[in-house]
């Protein structure tokens, strides 16, 4: 880090000795995982410097946004919508939660079978180690999984900000109808929290920064169908990542400018990995900073990776928000069609999940499917099963792994995985 | 041309060379604590022109001898096809894994499904519930075998299933009866997996505890098909490796 931020983070209450450890643990895995990568774009290397600024430079920048009077509004999932936030000049950064934190604290609130991603927000939290979740002046949980939502009830002893969002678990009209009311009560309690209120002329702009992000995703996405594959899937999993808490325009310019560099590759046949190597398409449960463990293992055997169906990748990315609307009930109608078409697996049924595995699997001409469920979580564990049974109906190979942010297993997934590429070659 | 595989598992490390399709010589030995040194001193002396590694030590022998590693999954099942051309199923319990592979027709592996992080449902379960019942390992299928019924054990975890044999005794149980009881959840865990994969005859039975008569016994039950046995069960993966190496 480019200065000393030592002062920052201990108004900011952080605790500055675990805080230290964990600066050690992340940048340590970031050499290891991603800088000791070969053949990466030159422009990786923006992301390369927001991570080495993830806790300094850019919570500075939102501590002066704060100065300068926007609020700072923490999310834990793909269902909070931005453009709210962002017209009622909040910004919205994602609170990411993949690393084991203070297991032993976490495990007195907590039963030892909830998922990584739930102990791992609260380990976060008790651990103080998290200067987003420190300086957010809103914490939005929302109503998904039964973890999550029971979760919520505890991370509210424990936090002044919490503000708690319903969500619909069936694609009905009364589930949209449910995510409507929930998204004009959101836009109201943003709306009081900065004191500013959410017009047309903010939504339309709005709407606009959060698609150019989008767009600028999608572009990196369809690169990604060439072959030899122009980046890695640990890189384009950290450009997914970045995108939920740096500066949006600054994000959809650096994802721009990779692009172009990926294009130049794409012309000249230029990639990462050699032209024939099995191309694994990832799908499942979400994989938040720092939970690398899974593209490492299946980029070291051999593979690489060129799409992720998970909401740190496509199914948080794609559609964009209808813009044609001229006033805030048209827009606020087109964000909740926008929103309301992301499957995850808490939706009963949930078929479209399925079909848009199948349909990624083509698009970036994958040769096999790896299925990621973290351990205990119902949701996608669950639907891994008719997922897999599904995909080896249309002889698509498929691996389902369940998994946690320990490293215990590393050796026994990585047999599998090097198995399951041999049988993709 | 002489290739040769090696097969470096958490229990025993398997070497085996082959000259012209034909295994000229193959050699065992004990992982222990420092698998690789044993690994080297497996080696020691035996000539081959190219070596090929698998087992859980793979990635250790690549980066101590550089040479190239496939899975004990592809090793079995190149093993297995060599030794029976039309399998389609192969499983295998080793010292502290078990897998089980499906094969298409025409011998592509299509599934595979390996055991949990621990020791439940592999060799080192059976050789530690033979120790608490005061078998020799070797002793252990047949005298089970000799059982006219099986005492139900309800745990598979190694720990669990330890004290309930202990309680068992106590009891005054039949030996024999709470050994075939054993024998019976290992096969119960080994069909569980193998009908994950689907099971198409002929299956083949690999690595050392297929060794065990109780376990074929009970797995040809259970799974309604015969079974086969290589004649030396626990070098089908290195003789896969080796195979591999050839090409
Ligand atoms: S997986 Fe579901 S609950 Fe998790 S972030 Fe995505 S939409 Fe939200
Ligand atoms: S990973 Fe699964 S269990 Fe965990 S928060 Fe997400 S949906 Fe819930």
């Amino acid at each position: 880090m480019s200065q000393d931020y030592t002062k920052m983070w201990e108004k900011l209450g952080l605790n500055l000795e675990a805080h230290d450890a964990l600066l050690s643990v992340l940048g340590k895995a970031y050499q290891d995982i991603y800088l000791a990568q070969k053949n990466r774009p030159q422009g990786m290397g923006y992301f390369d410097f927001v991570m080495s600024e993830v806790h300094g430079l850019r919570i500075k920048e939102l501590l002066d946004e704060q100065a300068a009077g926007r609020k700072i509004i923490g999310a834990y999932c793909v269902f909070v919508p931005e453009e709210i936030a962002l017209a009622a000049e909040a910004t919205l950064v994602g609170l990411c939660s993949g690393a084991d934190f203070a297991a032993d604290e976490v495990e007195k609130l907590l039963p030892r079978n909830t998922c990584a991603l739930i102990k791992s927000s609260f380990g976060f939290k008790l651990g103080k180690v998290c200067p987003y979740l420190e300086c957010a002046d809103m914490i939005v949980g929302e109503n998904t999984c039964d973890g999550k939502k029971k979760s919520y009830e505890t991370l509210n002893t424990l936090v002044k900000n919490l503000y708690v969002m319903d969500l619909p678990q069936k694609k009905s009209d009364e589930g949209k109808a449910l995510l409507k009311s929930e998204y004009y009560r959101f836009k109201e309690a943003v709306e009081k929290l900065t004191g500013a209120a959410v017009t047309a002329e903010s939504l339309r702009k709005s709407i606009e920064t959060v698609n150019s992000k989008r767009k600028a995703i999608h572009r990196l996405a369809r690169l990604r169908s060439a072959s030899p594959a122009p980046i890695s899937g640990l890189d384009a999993l950290l450009a997914n990542q970045v995108y939920f808490y740096d500066n949006p325009a600054r994000f959809t310019d650096s994802v721009n400018k990779i692009c172009d560099e990926l294009e130049k590759r794409v012309e000249n046949k230029v990639g990462v990995f050699p032209e024939n190597t099995p191309r694994i398409l990832l799908s499942g449960c979400p994989m938040a900073v720092p939970n690398w463990k899974l593209p490492w293992i299946i980029e070291t055997s051999g593979a690489v990776i060129v799409g992720e169906e998970s909401c740190v990748g496509e199914r948080g990315t794609r559609n964009l928000t209808d813009d044609s609307g001229t006033t805030v009930d048209e827009m606020m109608e087109a964000i909740v069609e926008r929103y309301f078409k992301v499957d995850c697996a808490i939706f009963t049924p949930n078929p479209d999940r399925l079909s848009h595995i199948a349909e990624m699997f083509e698009t970036y001409k994958a040769d096999g499917v790896i299925h990621y469920g973290l351990q205990f979580c119902q949701p996608y564990l669950m639907e891994a099963i008719p997922v897999e049974k599904a995909l080896e109906a249309k002889n698509i190979p498929t691996l389902r792994i369940d998994t946690d942010y320990s490293m215990e297993d590393a050796g026994q997934l990585k047999t599998r995985v090097e198995a399951f590429v041999e049988l993709l070659k | 041309m002489r290739c040769a595989g090696i097969d470096i598992g958490s229990r025993s490390i398997e070497l085996v060379v082959l000259e012209n399709g034909k295994i000229v010589e193959s050699r065992q030995s004990d992982s222990g604590f420092d698998p690789m040194k044993n690994a080297t001193a497996l080696i020691n002396g035996a000539a081959y022109d190219a070596i090929m590694a698998t087992g859980y030590g793979r990635h250790l022998f690549e980066i101590a001898f550089n040479s190239p590693t496939v899975t004990e999954i592809k090793a079995y099942a190149e093993g297995a096809r060599f030794l029976f051309p039309d399998v389609r199923t192969v499983l295998d319990i080793g010292g502290q894994d078990s897998k089980a592979i499906a094969l298409n027709a025409d011998g592509k592996i299509k599934k595979f499904e390996m055991n949990d992080r621990c020791a439940a449902g592999t060799g080192k379960f059976l050789e530690i519930m033979a120790r608490s019942l005061g078998y020799e390992l070797d002793d252990f299928g047949p005298e089970a075998m000799k059982a006219e019924k099986d005492i139900l054990i309800s745990s598979m975890c190694t720990v669990f299933a330890e004290s309930e044999v202990t309680s068992l005794v106590a009891k005054g149980s039949d030996r024999r009866e709470i050994a075939l009881g054993l024998h019976s959840s290992v096969v119960r865990r080994a069909a569980g997996m193998l009908k994950r994969v689907s099971v198409n005859a002929p299956v083949i039975f690999a690595g050392g505890v297929a060794k065990n008569p109780c376990m074929c016994h009970l797995l040809e039950k259970a799974l309604e098909s015969p079974i086969h046995v290589p004649k030396n069960p626990q070098m089908v993966g290195a003789l896969g490796a080796a195979l591999l190496a050839a090409r």
